[in-house]
């Protein structure tokens, strides 16, 4: 009896191993403040488990902590997809509280905003040396891509060897300059998109599933 | 560094590889940010890994104080394979293919622009 019970429980987890998807993909989404990442993050999570990541702002550094959406799982062509999504602050190699100012901030909470947001870019390098597993890099498609945080980033991101996919943000601004983010950084595939309005959502993930599945 | 006895200008350190190569990792960083913090524009010969340059980010962000240093400004340039025909090259002899880099205090450094062949810095006193 113990011979045959012993025997089935071995059948069932090579079984289990055998059948069960692999554990979801550690995605962080990546890029400089105001590109866009939250509200790309609020689209993937709401288009496939009905719930968002956190709030969105034109006032730069809104994300100040690292926010994960777990286990949304992405339909394509058949196949599931799951992949935990990490919305991180965006990154800068300065903080200026004064900056929040020109947003009617009040000083204390233009003060208070700086700290945390100077934490929260520790924070998401913290998390790219130790957690991320692939990364989406969100680019504001009106701005100019040649900035040195995009380079030292994008750099950080290869050096690491995770898979990575440059998103072109705002393409429904008609200042959108698609192929300027494309030449900025040719050796990786840039999707264009507007997360705002859900524009080419059904490459984004497509592209998801491929690079990241 | 060398101390300099007055802080009327602004003091330029260009430190060569050599100098940096046999320090961790921890320490570039520290040095580079100290430096920084005092005002002084830092020009390295060889640059920073990837990794040096996370950590330099992750600690430039926990010194910033609403009442002083509010970060760094840096720029990078790759050197060419196999030459040394640059000013630096010509200096310090050296004809590898690390990257040029110059780091100096967010709040002096009024613009650090790039293009192909120039990184130019305006940079205010103390």
């Amino acid at each position: 009896m113990g011979l045959i019970t012993g025997i089935k429980e071995s059948v069932s987890r090579v079984t289990d191993r055998l059948f069960t998807s692999p554990d979801p993909k550690r995605i962080g989404i990546y890029g400089p403040p105001n590109a866009g990442k939250t509200t790309l993050a609020n689209r993937i999570a709401r288009d496939w488990t009905g719930d968002a990541v956190g709030p969105e702002s034109h006032i730069p550094h809104e994300t100040r902590r690292a926010r994960q959406k777990e286990n949304v799982t992405i339909e394509r062509n058949g196949t599931a997809v799951s992949i935990d999504i990490v919305d991180t602050p965006g990154v800068a190699t300065k903080v200026d509280y004064e900056d929040f100012l020109e947003f009617d901030l009040e000083e204390d909470d233009a003060i208070r905003r700086s700290r945390e947001a100077t934490e929260g870019v520790a924070e998401a390098m913290h998390w790219l040396r130790e957690d991320i597993e692939g990364v989406i890099y969100v680019l504001d498609a009106t701005e100019d891509p040649f900035t040195q945080v995009n380079t030292m980033l994008v750099g950080i991101i290869e050096s690491r060897e995770l898979p990575v996919l440059i998103f072109a943000n705002k393409i429904d601004l008609e200042e959108a300059n698609v192929s300027r983010v494309e030449d900025a950084f040719p050796q990786h595939e840039t999707v264009p998109l507007s997360a705002l309005e859900g524009d080419n959502m059904d490459e984004v993930y497509d592209k998801i599933a491929e690079y990241f599945g | 560094m060398p101390e300099t006895t007055s802080r009327d200008g602004v003091q330029i350190d260009l430190i060569s590889g050599e100098r940096m190569e046999g320090m961790a990792s921890m320490e570039k960083v520290r040095m580079i940010l100290d430096n920084v913090r005092d005002g002084d524009i830092i020009i390295l010969e060889d640059g920073l890994t990837p990794e040096e340059e996370s950590r330099l980010i992750e600690a430039t962000m926990s010194q910033i104080d609403p009442d002083g240093f509010n970060g760094i400004e840096i720029e990078t340039y790759p050197k060419p394979e196999n030459t040394s025909s640059g000013l630096l090259g010509r200096l310090m002899g050296s004809d590898d293919t690390s990257k040029l880099t110059v780091i100096g205090p967010a709040n002096q450094i009024e613009t650090l622009h790039k293009d192909e062949t120039i990184i130019s810095a305006l940079v205010s006193g103390n």
